[in-house]
């Protein structure tokens, strides 16, 4: 952490943002800047409320300059006087890509992942599938115990044996059978059953026409990622 | 309190109960019993007033910590690169045959675990078994036999 971090309230530091002078809270993680700024880039294990943990490294920026550049984890990163970022470089979108590939070849299902793959407009995935049904995000196990104070779940084993789980994989007693864990999965919500629903990256947002063009022309909804409206086949014409 | 119960008690005191400890708690009752019998864990989880989620995470988080009873002889197999390439999979084959078990299992009659690690630092004497916290260097198919037998009275 910078030494700023000790610095009192109010004082604000002057960070570099995709080239423009910016002023920053020094209390301020990375993310929390370039969000304040309005500036989107995809996190996955983010979320306001929970403590940041920095696993997902979807929220990757570059920071530096010259050659003295290096990838951070936006999340994860202290703002300090003088910080040089940027958040769209080639380097981080070549990086983003491929870690939302890695995302996705192991959980195809998610929704989260595919619109976010929609967005990013991912075109293909070179990993070998695996269908998992967990990221190990860790923001289920960070909700039960700090929003819902439960403690109920956490983690159990190591490397690639790794999983979410109760106290000896049994029905726990600490759990309240509250849902904060449900919902706040990322992969809990299936994705769409849109054009392509078997293949590793459905891309249906980006692939298709907007089914209401015919109707309305350029007049399009604010649903994002586009197409979002489309529950089944039948809906695509 | 039951008779385990006040060894495990012993053993939390020895670090005053300390959740920082953790491990080496875990390492004292693994010693002591061979294992992690659960209602230990749960016993210690409650003591140091810490999640229990989280004594279960560390226990299966460490190779050297189990939650199945282990055998009372306890064979290693280096499945390292260098055992490897010297046919390490073969002794350990030979091995799951004779005992008639797989790797990670206990024979029923809780006298051999068999298990595989990743190096142990022995390289030049490769392939290695650690039987208990002996070294045998250059195993091969046929010297399973007699390491077996060393054992048998
Ligand atoms: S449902 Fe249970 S495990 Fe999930 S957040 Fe609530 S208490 Fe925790
Ligand atoms: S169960 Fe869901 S929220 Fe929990 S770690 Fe896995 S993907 Fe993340
Ligand atoms: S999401 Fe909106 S713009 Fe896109 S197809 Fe559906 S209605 Fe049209
Ligand atoms: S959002 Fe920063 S690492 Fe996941
Ligand atoms: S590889 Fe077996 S001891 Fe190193």
């Amino acid at each position: 952490m910078s030494q700023n971090s000790q610095a009192p309230r109010g004082e604000m530091v002057k960070i570099m943002l995709n080239g423009a002078e910016v002023q920053a809270d020094p209390h301020w993680s990375l993310l929390e800047a370039i969000q304040f700024y309005g500036i989107d880039i995809p996190t996955l294990c983010h979320d306001e409320g929970l403590t940041p943990y920095g696993v997902c490294r979807l929220c990757v920026v570059e920071i530096g300059s010259g050659d003295k550049t290096k990838l951070v984890a936006s999340c994860m990163h202290p703002v300090w006087e003088g910080l040089e970022v940027r958040t769209h470089s080639n380097r981080v979108i070549k990086t983003r890509k491929t870690i939302l590939e890695l995302l996705i070849a192991r959980c195809p299902s998610s929704k989260k992942l595919q619109d976010m793959a929609a967005l990013l407009e991912l075109k293909e995935v070179r990993f070998e599938p695996l269908n998992d049904d967990c990221i190990l995000c860790g923001l289920c196990v960070r909700m039960c115990e700090e929003q819902m104070g439960a403690k109920a779940i956490g983690f159990a084993g190591r490397g690639p044996e790794r999983y979410i789980t109760t106290p000896f994989d049994m029905n726990s007693e600490e759990c309240r059978k509250c849902g904060a864990c449900m919902y706040i999965c990322p992969v809990v919500e299936l994705r769409c059953q849109g054009p392509q629903a078997e293949t590793v990256l459905c891309s249906g947002c980006i692939n298709t026409e907007p089914v209401c063009a015919p109707d309305y022309g350029e007049a399009m909804c604010f649903m994002v990622p586009c197409l979002s409206c489309v529950k089944g086949p039948e809906d695509v014409k | 309190m039951t008779a385990n119960e006040s060894k495990v008690d012993s053993i939390i005191d020895e670090y005053n109960a300390e959740p920082g400890s953790l491990i080496s708690i875990l390492q004292d009752i693994q010693l002591e019993y061979n294992y992690l019998p659960e209602e230990s864990l749960e016993y210690v989880a409650k003591i140091l007033d810490i999640p229990r989620v989280q004594v279960f995470g560390v226990a299966t988080f460490f190779k050297a910590f189990s939650l199945k009873p282990k055998g009372k002889q306890q064979i290693h197999v280096c499945m390292g690169t260098a055992c490897h390439v010297r046919g390490s999979k073969k002794v350990l084959e030979e091995l799951e045959r004779k005992l008639e078990i797989k790797a990670g299992d206990t024979t029923d009659d809780g006298e051999y675990t068999l298990e595989t690690v990743n190096c142990v630092g022995a390289c030049a004497l490769g392939p290695v078994v650690v039987e208990n916290e002996k070294y045998h260097g250059e195993m091969t198919p046929i010297k399973v036999e007699s390491l077996l037998n060393s054992k048998k009275v």
